[in-house]
């Protein structure tokens, strides 16, 4: 066994730990990498430095999964090797490339799990590269982690659980909430019921930030339609139509994003087969319950493989690190995995609940202007792409990004894809998993292309995407 | 006005750097999104348009707080703490 490289996790957040846990808990010694400076992943991200705030000021609810999960990573150091600040940027025939102190470094891995997290999904809208207009998640990481608000009178606009749970942290901590803009309609939260039995404490949660916000006078508005941020140079108000009215209100602070995506493009450059999620309208990896992907030796947990929260990725983590053992013929505890499964199934049923509450604005594609910047990186156009398919006869994703160089620039799509899709289709006319899955490329983020052309990358070199400068 | 203020680390240790030749602080803790856009609206401009950005995403997805110091090294705003001395050129100056 000590003749067999270690095993790699990508991702120190929930479910990254966990998984690092069961493998040392085992006896084998995995290799950490994250892009952060510290462990904890989105939810429970870390300082730079203390800040006077305490846990439960930063984590709220959380504060004690924040510091148990914290202190379990803190506990396995001597016994795994961790390397912060270090961006995975392409993965090939079993090796990793990985940018990590201005170097690049080649490694060897022998099971690879993929705990990468998720990040904000957004719909562009007119106005939506205004300074001053930050996604949700944007917005809580200045607050969460660098104790700076995004404006001293805020609009929080979109939809997804956290669109009320920001608001609410930034009401709590001084930041006047101008008002929460829900493109959800009203009758949307009566699915909540549903997820009711299934976990009392986080619908009750939510409620409470919606009474809460509503007790300060925050207004709550739903079913919002024709979004669309204004202002010259930085953000300086809010358009909405509600039943028919247009309505506006001033603010320098916008936080929007509707729900989450999984990053997937590790996934995909380790050739795991991927199907279209009807539900998270995206393509994710396949995977068993235990978390194996179609590739043998790759294992998927958290947010990455599909949206299911911090729980579940803490549950899913340590189950794929089990499949790991267990597909090298170590001993494990069965009855722990059953356990792990079943609550992930649990939970799994109540985000399908969650996720009714906040249903994706269907007609988005359809009504968004011509004029709306699409792909913020590009600076593409939605009547661009549009005239784009039509001319040219477009029905396929990848495709589209060649001609239009949409998913092109230096997020690779993350920011756009989500839209390019929904715009392709419905310019075709055709189920939003028709026009295909667009395909992942190395370096899955800039990286200084010194680094890339050290990494001494053969014939593939030619094709990279536009790297870094 | 600048985009973001502060709601902790008020009195952390001054950091000082420069943001296109002017003097400027941060605090202790600080990226330098955050640094910067405590003290003015944006942090580029774009290739094409010439748009004035600010970031988005705050946690290295969207690539849009990319800056640069003054020896042209290139550095994402949002995931890169503030170190004294350092000397940012952002090419906002132009329309400020
Ligand atoms: C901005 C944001 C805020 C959120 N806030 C809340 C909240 O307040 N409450 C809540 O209940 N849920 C929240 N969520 C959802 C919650 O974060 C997730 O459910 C949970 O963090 C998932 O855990 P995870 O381990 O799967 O992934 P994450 O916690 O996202 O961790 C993934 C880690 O992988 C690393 N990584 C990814 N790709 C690479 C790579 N190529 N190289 C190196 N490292 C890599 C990332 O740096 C990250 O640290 C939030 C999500 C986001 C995106
Ligand atoms: S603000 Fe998105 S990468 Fe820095």
């Amino acid at each position: 066994m000590s003749e067999r490289p270690q095993p790699l996790i990508v991702g120190a957040g929930p479910a990254g730990i966990r998984a690092a846990e069961a493998l040392v808990a085992a006896g084998l010694c995995p290799l950490v990498v994250d892009e952060a400076p510290a462990c904890g992943g989105q939810i429970y991200r870390q300082r730079l430095v203390q800040d006077g705030r305490s846990t439960k000021d930063l984590y709220g609810s959380e504060a004690g999964k924040a510091e148990r999960l914290h202190a379990a990573f803190a506990a396995l150091e001597g016994r795994i090797d961790y390397w912060p600040q270090a961006l995975l940027w392409n993965l090939r025939d079993g090796v990793a490339d990985i940018a990590v102190g201005g170097t690049s470094r080649r490694v060897a891995y022998d099971g690879l799990v993929l705990a990468t997290g998720a990040t904000d999904r957004v719909l562009p809208v007119p106005g939506w590269t205004l300074p001053g207009v930050f996604t949700l998640g944007g917005s809580q990481v200045a607050l969460k982690a660098q104790g700076c608000a995004i404006g001293s009178r805020v609009v929080f606009a979109g939809s997804g659980p956290l669109l009320y749970l920001v608001a609410w942290q930034y009401m709590k901590a001084g930041v006047e909430v101008a008002a929460v803009l829900d493109a959800a309609p009203a009758s949307a939260k009566l699915n909540l019921i549903k997820a009711l039995p299934l976990d009392p404490g986080i619908v009750l949660r939510g409620a409470r930030f919606v009474a809460e916000l509503r007790l300060r006078g925050v207004v709550i508005r739903s079913g919002i339609e024709g979004l669309r941020f204004e202002g010259e140079g930085r953000v300086s108000g809010v358009i909405w139509r509600e039943g028919g009215r247009e309505r506006r209100l001033a603010c320098d602070g916008v936080g929007y994003g509707l729900a989450l995506r999984s990053e997937t493009q590790l996934a995909d450059l380790a050739g795991c087969a991927f199907r279209f999620n009807q539900r998270d309208r995206a393509w994710l990896p396949v995977r068993d319950a235990a978390g194996r992907a179609s590739v043998a030796g790759v294992y998927l947990a958290g947010d990455g493989a599909g949206i299911a929260g911090a729980d579940a990725a803490e549950r899913a983590g340590e189950r794929a690190a089990l499949a790991l053992l267990e597909d090298r013929d170590l001993a494990i505890d069965k009855a722990r995995a059953v356990t792990l499964e079943a609550e992930l199934a649990r939970i799994g049923k109540l985000r399908d609940a969650l996720e009714t509450a906040f249903p994706f604005p269907a007609h988005w594609a359809e009504t968004i202007d011509d004029a709306t910047t699409l792909c913020r990186c590009e600076e593409i156009t939605a009547g661009s792409i549009r005239e784009a398919v039509n001319r040219l006869d477009i029905s396929e994703i990848n495709r589209l990004k060649a001609v239009s160089r949409v998913g092109m620039g230096r997020c690779q799509g993350r920011m756009c894809s989500a839209a390019s899709a929904e715009v392709l289709a419905a310019a075709t006319a055709k189920p939003l998993d028709a026009v295909g899955r667009l395909r992942a490329q190395a370096p899955v983020k800039p990286i200084p292309l010194a680094l890339q052309l050290a990494a001494d990358l053969p014939e593939a070199a030619a094709n990279l995407p536009e790297a870094a400068e | 006005m600048p985009l973001l203020h502060r709601i902790a680390r008020k009195d952390h240790p001054v950091i000082a750097f420069t943001l296109d030749g002017a003097p400027c602080e941060g605090r202790a803790g600080d990226t330098l999104l955050s640094a910067i856009l405590n003290r003015t609206e944006s942090l580029r401009r774009t290739e094409f348009t010439g748009e004035p950005r600010a970031g988005f995403c705050q946690m290295g997805a969207c690539q849009d707080c990319w800056v640069a110091t003054e020896t042209g090294e290139r550095l994402r705003a949002c995931t890169t703490p503030l170190q004294p001395g350092m000397n940012i050129v952002t090419g906002t100056a132009r329309v400020a």
